[in-house]
């Protein structure tokens, strides 16, 4: 037997990376396509390229609408995708997700707070539509939400030594919130309540252009941050014991790692409003379908995996052909769930992969 | 080279103090002791993961504790006690970890990286096991590619704790030789922990003996056992040390004593021995006869004398039943 065949090629193969990326293109073209209006794929493609289409309306629908939200739900796919794959190295947990810090519950208590506990005309501003003002509002009252926690999850997790004490303080603060945000919609006006819920059922129609230039760069650098500390997760994989050993610095990769998905959910959630499912689904999925535990193949993966899956999630949510939208959330929860089960149930290695 | 002077361990209480310690190259110690008597503060206090209360470690010539993390990865690995999950990984994935130290910040492997791996992955006898994913493998396997992950690491210095726990009898003593020749073949200064007494008593260069008050005892395993430290400790802990056969005692005499006579050496001598103590006889064969005498002619003869007569036995169970009440 020769030897150097015998060890494993490690990382990512091209040919995976390949037909990602042509999924993701697929995925990207068909959300341009699909709506309440089709515009043919070969219209799209003119479009883009800077052609005219047959329809000068379709030119607004693709630039002021369909592109806009498609690049938002790349983003968003591929953050909550790469957060979730890191909570669940940093924790050693099959069920962390993007939120487990209780980013996610801040940026709701930010809303909540503004939807139920400003005056009408602010509630209303909302409900009435997209108001760039609103909307705006909305985010920054989620990203100071989202930032709070984070900034608390940050400096608590400069102190404490255990990873375990840290999950347990997000999910006490998620209660906690929770319990808050119970409390102003118990004491709210129906409609108001109602707004509120709308956020939280999710959507990537939100962002403007203009806003797209907070929500681009903040999501890119969570993703480098991210890409950067690929190594570290891979020592953490062994234990924080191990990982010391190997001569990280575990408190300083934990205070990144937790800055990246952070960042990453927390500017998602702000713009986006909590979208489930994807972060904790996604790296799952990956990893079963990649075989392996290496962040080196599986957080490019995915990122490629999740902003597709979101692409395709929101394809089905505007119902093409019809004047109705499903929220977000609920979509990815009835069509992901059984997809995902497939995939996991196929393989039994989810208990090899975290048990410690 | 590893060394302590005036070591205290312990957490907020020590544990033991005035440690002044020595680990060579291409020698494996094997530190001993009931449980509880801190080998794994011990061990992960050499490792530099837990302070000493008090005194230094010096690796060469450098204080360990004060030196930069990445620096001591590349001279110091260690095995820690458990089974490691580490996910849906190959072994051979497993195994580049320890590369980590060397690596740039990405974790790309150099060839000088992918040979190391491969050559600490052949040494330990898991090259074999390359592609298999961890989680498939047997506790055997996963220790040796766990060794095999440290060496990746290129230390001088290795620490093992309780590398045997889970392992079955063969796989154990396997372990411990490949431990022995890795300490020649590589000159890494080795120490382990272990429970195994009668396996590092044979295999050890050297023995670490501590015990539960905090002594530590350093010796060549047949010096300790000689001037009676093993003894001593384990007494201490309720178990009887047997010098001559450098075993614990197991069985309490309840018959009374039985002379038995055969061959010097004999198997057959030995396994009668071993049956008779362990049916509760007290067994002497210094040549005085007592009134309960065995003669083993050879492995199926049996002469048995007792105060009520003779018998010839041709199996061993027939004459260890007629002894039973």
């Amino acid at each position: 037997m020769n030897s150097s065949s015998s060890f494993p090629r490690l990382g990512l193969r091209t040919r995976i990376v390949a037909l990602l990326i042509v999924i993701l293109v697929a995925a990207f073209i068909l959300s341009l396509t699909l709506g309440s209006v089709r515009i043919p794929p070969d219209q799209v493609l003119r479009i883009l390229t800077g052609g005219e289409p047959d329809k000068a309306s379709w030119m607004d629908v693709i630039f002021k609408f369909r592109l806009p939200k498609a690049v938002t739900g790349m983003l968003v796919g591929a953050a909550l995708s790469v957060a979730g794959l890191q909570m669940q190295t940093l924790f050693r947990n099959p069920l962390a997700d993007p939120f487990i810090l209780g980013v996610s519950s801040g940026a709701s208590l930010g809303v909540a707070l503004v939807v139920l506990g400003t005056g009408a005309g602010g509630a209303s501003a909302f409900i009435t539509g997209l108001n760039v003002f609103g909307d705006l509002s909305l985010a920054v009252a989620a990203s100071l939400g989202a930032g709070l926690v984070l900034g608390a999850v940050l400096i608590v997790s400069r102190r404490v030594q255990n990873t375990l004490t840290l999950l347990i303080l997000g999910l006490m603060f998620g209660y906690l919130t929770n319990a808050i945000v119970s409390l102003l919609i118990y004491f709210s006006q129906p409609e108001r309540v109602q707004a509120f819920s709308l956020w939280a059922a999710g959507s990537f129609g939100g962002v403007t252009w203009n806003q797209m230039r907070v929500f681009f760069p903040v999501i890119a650098l969570g993703l480098f941050i991210g890409y950067v500390m690929i190594k570290p997760l891979n020592a953490l994989l062994l234990g924080d014991e191990y990982a010391r050993s190997l001569g990280l610095n575990v408190r300083r990769a934990r205070f990144w790692i937790i800055l990246s998905a952070s960042l990453l959910a927390g500017v998602s959630t702000a713009f986006c409003g909590p979208v489930w499912f994807v972060g904790v689904a996604v790296p799952h999925v990956a990893r079963s379908l990649l075989n392996t535990a290496d962040h080196r193949a599986l957080l490019p993966a995915s990122m490629l995996m999740g902003a597709s899956f979101a692409l395709v999630a929101d394809v089905i949510a505007q119902s093409p052909g019809s004047q109705y939208v499903l929220p977000l959330n609920v979509v990815m929860s009835l069509f992901g769930v059984p997809i995902i089960l497939w995939v996991i149930l196929r393989q039994k290695q989810l208990r090899q992969s975290f048990a410690s | 080279m590893l060394s302590s002077s005036s070591l205290t361990i312990g957490y907020h209480q020590p544990i033991t103090s005035g440690l002044d310690l020595q680990l060579r190259p291409a020698e494996m110690v094997c530190l001993i002791g009931p449980n509880g008597a801190g080998k794994s503060t011990l061990l992960r206090t050499l490792a530099g993961m837990q302070t000493p209360l008090s005194g230094v470690i010096k690796l060469g010539e450098a204080d360990l504790h004060s030196l930069p993390a990445l620096d001591l990865a590349k001279q110091l690995a260690v095995v820690l006690t458990g089974r490691v999950e580490a996910g849906n990984l190959s072994a051979y994935a497993l195994v580049t970890l320890g590369r980590h130290p060397y690596t740039d910040w990405r974790g790309r492997l150099t060839p000088h990286d992918e040979e190391a791996v491969r050559h600490a992955m052949r040494l330990t006898g898991s090259d074999v096991l390359a592609s298999r994913p961890i989680h498939e493998l047997s506790d055997g396997e996963r220790q040796r590619v766990m060794i095999a992950r440290a060496l990746a690491q290129e230390p001088s210095i290795l620490l093992l704790d309780e590398p045997t726990a889970f392992l079955d009898l063969p796989r154990r003593v396997e372990l411990l030789q490949l431990l022995k020749r890795l300490s020649r073949e590589t000159n890494c200064a080795i120490l382990l922990s272990t429970h195994d007494l009668d396996l590092a008593l044979r295999i050890a260069d050297r023995l670490w003996l501590l015990s539960s008050h905090g002594e530590l005892h350093i010796g060549l395993p047949e010096e300790l056992a000689l001037n009676g430290s093993l003894a001593r400790i384990f007494h201490s802990e309720g178990i009887e040390f047997d010098h001559a056969s450098g075993a614990f005692k197991v069985h309490q005499p309840v018959y009374g004593p039985i002379s038995l006579h055969g061959e010097k050496d004999g198997v057959a001598t030995a396994w009668t021995w071993r049956a008779l103590e362990r049916i509760g006889y007290e067994v002497h064969n210094n040549g005085a006869r007592h009134p309960v005498h065995v003669d083993v002619l050879d492995a199926n003869h049996w002469h048995l004398t007792t105060p009520k007569g003779q018998s010839e036995h041709i199996t061993l169970r027939s004459l260890i039943e007629t002894l039973s009440p």
